[in-house]
């Protein structure tokens, strides 16, 4: 831990000039009490790109989420404060946005799917895909998409390359590029 | 523009200019008196605006005989009440010169874009025939337009007859002397010019075109000054304003208290059955965990999991709760980025453009927002579209939404609920709602609330740009 702070024009500050491995931000900061949490981390990763920021805050809107993966640097993640009760989760969130990669809050996922129902842009997956698809673009890797559906590595690895085929999206290797094209194919 | 603000609150600063000329028996000093000369003043008169004013004054100057006419009528009809015969008459009479003057105030404003508030309407033609009369001789409107019917001819009929005189007699000098002057005689003049040779002839020719000109060039500017004569005479009291602006009110803040309590309801029971029951359940689930940790710890931690899941469900209950009663992104961000963000939402390719120079007053973001959130779920349920612009922007102290679909329109605003509480809400804060939805479509639907911009430094998301929920971010 290399600072603490308690208000936005100090947080903007710190971020700045520590330049931590990994910033774990509220939204709704001092003095506002607004959204200067999501301006300072905004505005301190336009200076230095893929600086990693965890966002937490008490609501989730999609406005926000669209405006931290707008960069599509990666390293960023954005959760409801209550998934910190899911400790071993939200370790694995911090774990996963310091090393560059990308976390979105189950609930924004929620809605894009449900958008993307509605528009039929996912109608050909199938349920179990569809389960798959969720948890690849709320940020989770192929092991821990593993151990939460209860399958093999191997079916992931199955259901994953269905996926991209059928909603024509190039594959990655790379878990963060694979985030952001699931997210970018949902925002469509 | 006030005159879009609808007749049930149009009644702002512009009546309060009015005082003098309403009372007055509108012969004063021209105090007070504005003329909203909307068409016709900015642009340069075409030749074709001034030839369309100048038919307007004709039929003014007809008219002004039916108006002396009606007058007379009204007059004779008066001195028959003392033998009794004028009551059964009266009430005929008097609503035929306020069909008169109701047409004069619907030319006027079509034809200037100066607004005449309607006085009351006559006492309804009921109960028994003297007392009709009566009713009508105790009201105020009618004697106004009676008054306004023997004013009218005079000052109306003989300013719009300056054009039409300068250019009749302007054509007669470059149209027709020029062929008739020999049979005149001696002693034909015209205007200055003795008429007696080819040349002079000529001279009064090209007299007769200026006249013509100079007609045609009046015929608006009469037509304009015609317009604050009649607004003087036909408006209605500053106290019938101010009566209908005080039922206004009246009726508003009714709603506005009907709308809070049963918000209030509303919120008591999302409470009472979300929240607060599942914190009850969580509370006796612990209870129970803590009875069975002893002696079956496999059972408690069972409970405790959904210990977890319930709290989970309570705070997205509360989330859910407060979103309906104020989006907290309404608070962050203002009008603008809270309608993108119902924008991401919407199942529907939203585009948002919003030119609000900085913050609107709370109460003005708070229906504005639901307003448009209602007309986003309007479309995407019943318009058939695939897209909607959503356009936003703050100009001469109104606030203007104009949410437009690409939908098969004909949709009727007097069916939907979720509208008339949107109508409902708009209306405490001065608002109108105007939807436009023709049968094949597209519908658009225009909304208006009086506000200014609180002065508030703008902050950079509420700078004109444009988002897209399509968009490729």
């Amino acid at each position: 831990m290399v600072a603490a702070v308690d208000n936005g024009p100090a947080l903007l500050r710190a971020l700045r000039e520590r330049e931590p491995d990994v910033a774990v931000v509220d939204i709704r900061l001092p003095p506002g009490f607004t959204d200067e949490g999501l301006r300072a981390a905004l505005e301190a990763r336009r200076s230095r790109p893929a600086l990693p920021v965890l966002v937490l805050s008490q609501y989730v809107d999609q406005l926000y989420a669209q405006e931290l993966l707008a960069d599509g640097d990666g390293a960023i993640g954005y959760l409801l404060k209550d998934r910190v009760t899911h400790t071993d989760q939200f370790v694995d969130a911090v774990r996963t946005v310091a090393g560059g990669g990308t976390v979105m809050d189950p609930q924004v996922i929620a809605k894009l799917l449900a958008r993307g129902d509605a528009r039929g842009t996912t109608a050909e997956l199938t349920p179990r895909e569809h389960e798959v698809l969720r948890l690849m673009a709320e940020g989770r890797s192929n092991a821990a998409i593993t151990h939460t559906l209860h399958i093999g590595e191997s079916a992931v690895a199955k259901h994953t390359a269905s996926i991209f085929a059928k909603l024509r999206i190039e594959a990655s290797a790379d878990d963060n590029r694979r985030v952001l094209a699931v997210l970018a194919y949902l925002k469509r | 523009m006030a005159a879009g603000r609808g007749g049930t609150a149009g009644v702002g600063a512009e009546t309060g200019a009015e005082t003098g000329a309403g009372t007055g028996a509108g012969t004063g000093a021209g105090t007070g008196a504005r003329v909203d000369a909307r068409v016709g003043a900015g642009a340069e008169p075409t030749a074709r605006a001034q030839l369309r004013a100048l038919a307007r004054c004709q039929r003014l100057s007809l008219y002004s005989f039916v108006v002396s006419a009606a007058g007379a009528l009204v007059v004779g009809v008066l001195m028959l009440l003392p033998i009794g015969m004028g009551r059964p008459l009266l009430p005929g009479a008097a609503r035929a010169l306020r069909r008169l003057s109701d047409r004069y105030r619907s030319w006027t404003e079509r034809w200037t874009g100066t607004r005449i508030s309607p006085p009351e309407p006559l006492p309804p033609a009921e109960g028994p025939r003297h007392r009709r009369a009566v009713r009508i001789l105790g009201d105020d409107g009618f004697w106004r337009d009676l008054r306004w019917s023997w004013l009218e001819p005079w000052t109306g009929g003989l300013l719009v007859a300056v054009p039409l005189w300068l250019v009749g007699y302007g054509l007669f000098g470059a149209v027709l002397q020029p062929f008739v002057w020999p049979w005149l005689g001696p002693g034909n003049w015209y205007a200055f010019v003795l008429v007696d040779s080819t040349a002079s002839m000529l001279a009064a020719a090209v007299l007769g075109l200026l006249f013509t000109g100079a007609g045609l060039r009046l015929a608006p500017t009469a037509l304009e000054l015609h317009a604050r004569w009649s607004r003087r005479a036909l408006v209605a009291p500053y106290t019938t304003e101010l009566e209908r602006r005080i039922e206004h009110l009246t009726d508003t803040r009714a709603e506005a208290l009907d709308a809070r309590a049963d918000e209030l309801r509303r919120i008591e029971r999302d409470l009472h059955d979300g929240a607060q029951a599942r914190l009850v359940a969580v509370g006796m689930a612990l209870d129970e965990a803590t009875r069975l940790l002893d002696t079956d710890p496999g059972g408690a931690r069972a409970l405790l999991r959904e210990v977890r899941a319930g709290s989970a469900r309570a705070l997205q209950d509360l989330r859910d709760l407060v979103h309906g009663i104020h989006p907290p992104i309404l608070t962050d961000r203002g009008l603008g980025d809270a309608v993108r963000s119902l924008a991401l939402d919407s199942f529907l390719d939203v585009r948002v453009t919003a030119d609000l120079p900085g913050r609107l007053p709370a109460p003005v973001e708070t229906a504005a927002y639901f307003a448009v959130a209602e007309l986003l779920a309007n479309a995407a349920k019943h318009s058939g579209g695939r897209e909607v612009t959503v356009r936003l922007a703050h100009a001469d102290g109104v606030l203007r939404a104009v949410v437009a679909d690409d939908g098969h329109g004909g949709a009727d605003p007097e069916r939907g609920t979720g509208l008339r509480g949107v109508v409902r809400r708009l209306g405490t804060v001065d608002g109108t709602l105007a939807p436009h939805s023709p049968p094949g479509g597209p519908t658009t639907v225009t909304l208006e609330i009086p506000c200014e911009i609180r002065s508030e430094i703008p902050c950079a998301s509420s700078s004109p740009r444009t988002s897209s929920s399509s968009g490729t971010a």
